[in-house]
């Protein structure tokens, strides 16, 4: 299990005179599962890509501890330490759609890891779809490879950027399951961007909530309902009613 | 045997057509009844005395060699520097002047300087022709360069893939309709500028055996040998063309 440090402190984007990060210091506990909420181009998909090291993070601070506090991270891409810790998920599938969908998770591991494959495809309930192109499947099933994908280099550190946008309401509901079980199973320490507050709620211990930009944490709350929780449930439309009568305007980034 | 019904369309469309320009010839020359039109009989009589007694199949394959040779040089060069003008914006900047100048020096003039400056041998044929063809090659591969998808190679960055895995797996799959766009239009420019090129210098080859038919103003023999390589060619492109398309579209809708 990993921890990850986050300390961000005045991110530009090149060529850019504004900050779109102002100032950003948290911790992820070893198999916590933060939630990120914030306004639209508040840089959420930025501090994503700064902490999986495609992102230049030069003169900031992000690094990773595994839970024997042996540091590797470093000050600069911050990904460059163990093989395959990581994993992200992106907003679209991003597969090779020249490759077979067994072909796309063969491409992450090497040789002598392949026999995991088809254990893997079962496990996001795909395992005859293994010869398909993803141009042959439908966005759930894509999504779904691309989990596979991710889980597939066993990630200690796993991003998500809202990887359930556009689907419908059931497929979002089952891969949110499927997401779950599959953290618990292994431990992962997982950081997730949504713009989703109920689904925030369903799947996260935090939630930290960010500022329009150049952002800050406005407010991180621990979302202390008992697992398994529901989708919509009346505890979890609840503790969300009280968030929000507490901060009305915490959504829009602000907690006035 | 009842063939499908796509294939009976197929044959019927291609061949009709090879049947129906076949007759359009024939009809023609038939009326217009001049040495200077001949029919497609004594053409194919031509090619038949060419084939059998005449030089045509060691003058085709020494142009044959020389045309896979200037092309595997050409699609070769062309392609690594398109990469690298496609990536690296400041080469880019260095070049492009260089590659326009290249794009529009006349194919002749690269040919007689190549004669002139390397002397009348096989060495300064293949360069003039692979130098005529490269620039193009640069200007298509560069392009595709330019659309390669930086999400996909954002993947290859995230699962840490070797730089051999991400050029090979990740980057070049995105390229291959341009690089087989460069191969078909390649072909088709290089086998005309080998002949140009074996007319001026050389003394075999297809280009060199057009001239001496020139000289003996002997019309069937020139349509024979156009007709004999224009089959050669069709059926590269039936060998090595189309299943390399079938690669192009692998995991496109439909598929």
């Amino acid at each position: 299990m990993i921890e990850l440090n986050v300390a961000i402190n005045n991110k530009y984007y090149p060529n850019s005179q504004q900050a779109v990060l102002a100032q950003l210091d948290f911790t992820v506990k070893p198999g916590e599962f933060v939630a990120i909420i914030g306004p639209s181009g508040c840089g959420k998909s930025t501090l994503l890509n700064m902490i999986s090291g495609l992102e230049d993070c030069s003169g900031q601070h992000i690094s990773y501890n595994e839970r024997a506090s042996q540091k590797y991270g470093a000050n600069d891409s911050g990904v460059n330490n163990q093989s395959h810790q990581l994993g992200y998920i992106f907003q679209q599938p991003r597969l090779m759609p020249w490759l077979t969908v067994k072909e796309n998770i063969e491409l992450v591991l090497s040789p002598s890891q392949y026999h995991k494959i088809d254990g893997l495809l079962a496990q996001v309930g795909l395992d005859n779809k293994g010869g398909y192109f993803p141009s042959q499947l439908s966005g759930g099933m894509q999504r779904r490879v691309s989990i596979a994908r991710a889980f597939a280099i066993n990630p200690q550190l796993l991003l998500l950027d809202e990887p359930f946008n556009s689907l419908d309401a059931p497929t979002a509901a089952r891969l949110r399951q499927l997401l779950l079980d599959l953290c618990i199973q292994r431990g992962t320490t997982v950081v997730f961007v949504t713009h989703d507050l109920s689904e925030a709620i369903y799947l996260a211990d935090r939630i930290i909530f960010m500022s329009h930009s150049p952002s800050t944490i406005v407010h991180q709350a621990i979302v202390d309902l008992p697992k398994p929780r529901k989708e919509s449930g009346v505890a979890e439309l609840k503790w969300q009613a009280q968030l929000l009568v507490k901060y009305p305007h915490l959504l829009a980034g602000r907690i006035d | 045997m009842i063939l499908p019904k796509h294939l009976v369309s197929f044959l019927l469309v291609r061949v009709g057509i090879v049947v129906a320009l076949s007759a359009l010839w024939q009809s023609m020359a038939w009326l217009i009844a001049s040495p200077d039109f001949p029919s497609l009989y004594s053409v194919i009589k031509s090619v038949q005395f060419h084939f059998n007694e005449g030089d045509m199949v060691n003058n085709i394959l020494i142009t044959l060699r020389r045309v896979l040779l200037s092309f595997i040089i050409a699609m070769l060069l062309g392609g690594i520097i398109g990469i690298m003008m496609g990536v690296n914006s400041l080469f880019n900047k260095l070049t492009d002047s260089l590659l326009i100048i290249m794009l529009n020096i006349p194919a002749l003039v690269t040919i007689l300087l190549c004669y002139i400056w390397f002397g009348l041998v096989e060495a300064a044929a293949i360069a003039a022709v692979a130098i005529n063809k490269i620039p193009t090659v640069v200007v298509m591969i560069r392009e595709g360069t330019r659309t390669v998808d930086k999400d996909l190679l954002a993947v290859a960055k995230i699962y840490k893939l070797s730089a051999t895995k991400t050029f090979f797996s990740v980057f070049l799959p995105q390229l291959y309709p341009f690089i087989i766009a460069a191969a078909r239009s390649g072909l088709s420019l290089i086998w005309k500028i080998v002949l140009v090129v074996e007319l001026l210098g050389r003394s075999d080859g297809v280009g060199f055996a057009l001239n001496t038919l020139f000289q003996f103003f002997d019309i069937a023999g020139i349509l024979a040998y156009t007709f004999a390589f224009v089959m050669i060619i069709l059926l590269i492109e039936i060998l090595f063309f189309k299943p390399f398309d079938k690669l192009v579209a692998r995991g496109a809708c439909g598929d």
